[in-house]
């Protein structure tokens, strides 16, 4: 760089770093310093007690709990959008075989296209109350209502999906894919349409078919984007706070019984709830580790040679 | 054809997208945890004394100061805080104390920073859900002990004591380690509610026994009205029943056993045993509205008002919040919990106390002026505002003068009251100890949804007693 360019670029990279530094690197340092003493979170007094927060953490069933769901979801959710929206986003680029020798959609991609990314656009507390709705537990319910109509289900039994747990997991996870694929679809179309059209057409008069030309090709030259989502979604995948503290019972949500039980809800209820800060702040700590080394992990796993064209 | 990213790749080393990939994922990262982590931020500083001490006098016992400042919070729920405007207009023109109103539902949002940084308000009603719970605030010595202003002179009868107008028992819920932390100003009586109009259309007559209680469930099922509604999705609530069924069956003993963390509270109790079987019984038989275990409390109580249950069980801020929904002619009225076999209290015998916690943080800068504001609270006056604007009782004894018109369903809490006299009863470990009444809170949605019995569900409610037990500071609560 010239001389000069320096100053001029860290004149303007100071109050965007100092801004970072003050409310989110100089929090975490504060976390991890409350996350050593018995701080009640309602005044400063509190004393210092080394490790025994962590110690407690690893015995506490309830937190365990929700770790183990953290990781079901990291795996379930990326794993099914993705998967949808690749197949949904290649059906409308290049799924279709009408003209001869050209590469385009099915009949009225730019319409679904549309119709797809509704979801994205309603905030999660809008999709909480929507869903609350069709999960609700009575007749009133809409999954409940059309299977009562169908008499698939006993009105007098109605299936209460958020308050079985063998259900609420899946249902939590219904909510989250049908929010996210709009959106990675539109992602993954972006990317498709960079890819020229006649690395398709070379392969079309190869011979192969939709699953080969999906295979052989939009996915190598989408696998950067594929990566990216892999990490939004499994950062996602971490928190989950929104969604299970409003559609799951009990206080922060967690219900039934901490069947549904995710680490910030558990944070939450200790630290505002029980009175637990110091605890609760430990609990931060470890979900900043895990949500870490799960980016790390997934940008690691997933990198591969780039294709460049 | 194609982009030239590789171009710039070589210079610099790591690729734009590359870059803004890893921002956007940093970024992310911090999402969760940073709205939690914020709120750890403390601030710093002692709070410097001002002049807001006054001269005492007999009609100014605690010495508030002309055209000082009183910073008021208030929770803005079912209520709302009308009541407490008309009081901050009514208090500045008595003593030229103009205040700060905050109405708000984010008690905990709001007030947890300023109780951190030292500098918290001078009143707050400290309710609903996002509340900072009592027993966490005391613990953090955050409390003003209220004895001085229960203990000066009554506005209404300066002879009397403040605290020998109101209504007996109602300052326990208040108590933390012996002393009144917290007013709770509401009054409020727990138990079932049923509309009179179905009843009358039905020829059912209000259950004073257990079994009277199943049969007209029985009727209701088979006519496609379900039995007993709840609200599923809190727990709290047929929690309520579960435990006024115990209290009712082997009297206050069998109710303080659990305040008090007795080692056979639950297990090896009878009338813990026989309050949850009951219970139990009325989801063996199906008599339970259908899907009501999995709805919120305005779904349930809707679904209830629209005839679908006989029965549903709440705190009397009922009718209330209930008020749109309740169809003109529903008679909306309230009854003691019925009466199982052999029991220790009446029938007429229910839980009542009081809820909406008021409470003066000890560090507040306008010490006087506060408690002069509570002084007032609790006079015939004030309280006869608050049943106008948020139609609903106080703990002031007879504290509603009687031109004053109440709804159907709140008056017949007071006729309720009247019958129980001296037989009521409140459980105060839910203020002691929030973590054990999660915990059984969660068995008995356990419970209710048939997925343990009711022997699982006492060794749960002992677990969590046991536990709590072991918690060193729990040995500080104790009532006789």
């Amino acid at each position: 760089m010239r001389k000069g360019q320096y100053r001029f670029v860290a004149g303007f990279l100071f109050v965007p770093v100092a801004l970072y530094l003050i409310f989110v690197i100089w929090p975490y340092v504060q976390t991890f310093g409350y996350s050593l003493t018995d701080w009640k979170g309602q005044s400063q007094t509190f004393k210092f007690v080394g490790l025994d927060n962590y110690k407690a953490l690893f015995q506490d069933d309830i937190f365990m709990g929700a770790i183990w769901h953290n990781i079901l979801f990291l795996v379930f959710i990326p794993v099914i959008t993705i998967l949808l929206a690749l197949f949904f986003a290649f059906m409308l680029n290049a799924g279709g075989r009408g003209r001869a020798g050209g590469v385009a959609g099915v009949a009225g991609s730019k319409f679904y296209k549309v119709v797809y990314f509704f979801p994205q656009v309603l905030s999660l507390a809008i999709m909480a109350v929507l869903f609350g709705a069709v999960y609700r537990s009575d007749s009133g319910g809409m999954l409940n209502g059309v299977l009562i109509k169908l008499g698939l289900v006993d009105a007098e039994n109605p299936v209460e999906w958020l308050n079985e747990p063998s259900l609420v997991l899946w249902a939590l996870i219904l909510v989250v894919v049908w929010h996210g694929v709009g959106f990675y679809l539109v992602l993954f179309s972006a990317a498709m349409q960079s890819i020229p059209r006649d690395i398709y057409e070379a392969a079309l008069i190869d011979g192969a078919g939709r699953a080969q030309s999906f295979f052989r090709i939009t996915l190598p030259l989408l696998w950067e984007s594929v990566q990216t989502a892999w990490v939004y979604l499994g950062i996602a995948a971490m928190d989950m706070f929104i969604l299970v503290s409003t559609m799951t019972s009990g206080d922060y949500g967690g219900g039934p019984d901490h069947h549904s039980e995710v680490m910030a809800t558990v944070m939450m209820r200790n630290f505002l709830l029980y009175g637990k800060s110091g605890y609760a702040c430990a609990m931060g700590v470890i979900m900043l580790l895990l949500t870490l080394i799960v980016s790390v992990v997934m940008l690691r796993a997933t990198r591969r040679d780039r294709i460049e064209f | 054809m194609g982009s030239n990213s590789a171009a710039n790749n070589g210079s610099t080393g790591v690729g734009r997208r590359d870059l803004i990939k890893r921002s956007a994922a940093l970024g992310l990262i911090s999402v969760p945890t940073m709205s939690f982590l914020s709120a750890c931020a403390s601030g710093g500083g002692d709070d410097s004394t001002d002049d807001s001490q006054g001269k005492t006098s007999k009609s100014n016992p605690f010495g508030v100061q002309k055209n000082s400042k009183l910073d008021v919070v208030i929770f803005k729920g079912g209520y709302g805080d009308d009541y407490a405007k008309a009081w901050e207009t009514s208090f500045q023109k008595k003593w030229g104390v103009t205040s700060t109103h905050t109405g708000t539902q984010e008690i905990t949002g709001k007030l947890q920073p300023r109780f951190n940084a030292g500098n918290p308000p001078d009143i707050v009603d400290d309710s609903g859900a996002q509340q900072i719970p009592i027993d966490v605030l005391h613990k953090n010595g955050q409390l003003l002990d209220l004895a001085a202003v229960l203990d000066a002179p009554s506005i209404d009868d300066p002879s009397k004591k403040v605290r020998d107008t109101l209504i007996p028992g109602t300052l326990d819920a208040g108590m933390q380690e012996n002393k009144v932390v917290a007013l709770n100003y509401i009054y409020t009586v727990w138990g079932l509610w049923y509309s009179g109009k179905l009843f009358k259309e039905k020829g059912w007559e209000e259950p004073k026994t257990w079994a009277d209680f199943l049969a007209i469930c029985k009727d209701a099922k088979s006519q496609g009205i379900g039995g007993l509604a709840h609200q599923g999705k809190y727990p709290y609530y047929i929690n309520v029943a579960i435990m006024d069924l115990i209290a009712k069956k082997g009297g206050l003993d069998a109710m303080k056993a659990i305040d008090n963390l007795d080692p056979k509270a639950f297990v090896g109790s009878e009338a813990a045993q026989a309050g949850v079987e009951a219970i139990y019984e009325v989801v063996e038989k199906g008599y339970l509205m259908p899907g009501t275990n999995g709805l919120t409390h305005t779904e349930s109580q809707t679904r209830w008002n629209q005839y679908k249950a006989a029965f549903i069980t709440c705190g009397s801020w009922l009718e209330n919040e209930q008020l749109k929904q309740t169809p003109d002619d529903f008679d909306m009225k309230f009854m003691p919990m019925p009466l199982l076999p052999d029991s220790k209290l009446p029938y007429e015998a229910i839980r009542a106390g009081s809820g909406e916690p008021f409470i003066i943080p000890a560090k507040a800068k306008n010490l006087p002026a506060a408690k002069e504001f509570m002084r007032m609270m609790l006079s015939r006056e004030w309280s006869t505002l608050f049943a106008k604007e948020a139609n609903s009782l106080t703990i002031v004894k007879d504290g509603v003068d009687t031109n004053v018109q109440l709804r159907p369903g709140t008056q017949s809490t007071v006729v309720a009251s009247k019958a129980a006299g001296d037989n009521t009863f409140r459980y105060l470990y839910t203020e002691w100890y929030s973590e054990m009444g999660t915990a059984i809170e969660n068995a008995s949605n356990e419970l209710m949804a048939k997925r343990i019995q009711p022997k699982e569900w006492l060794k749960r409610a002992q677990a969590a007693v046991d536990k709590q037990a072991k918690d060193p500071a729990s040995k500080k609560n104790h009532r006789d």
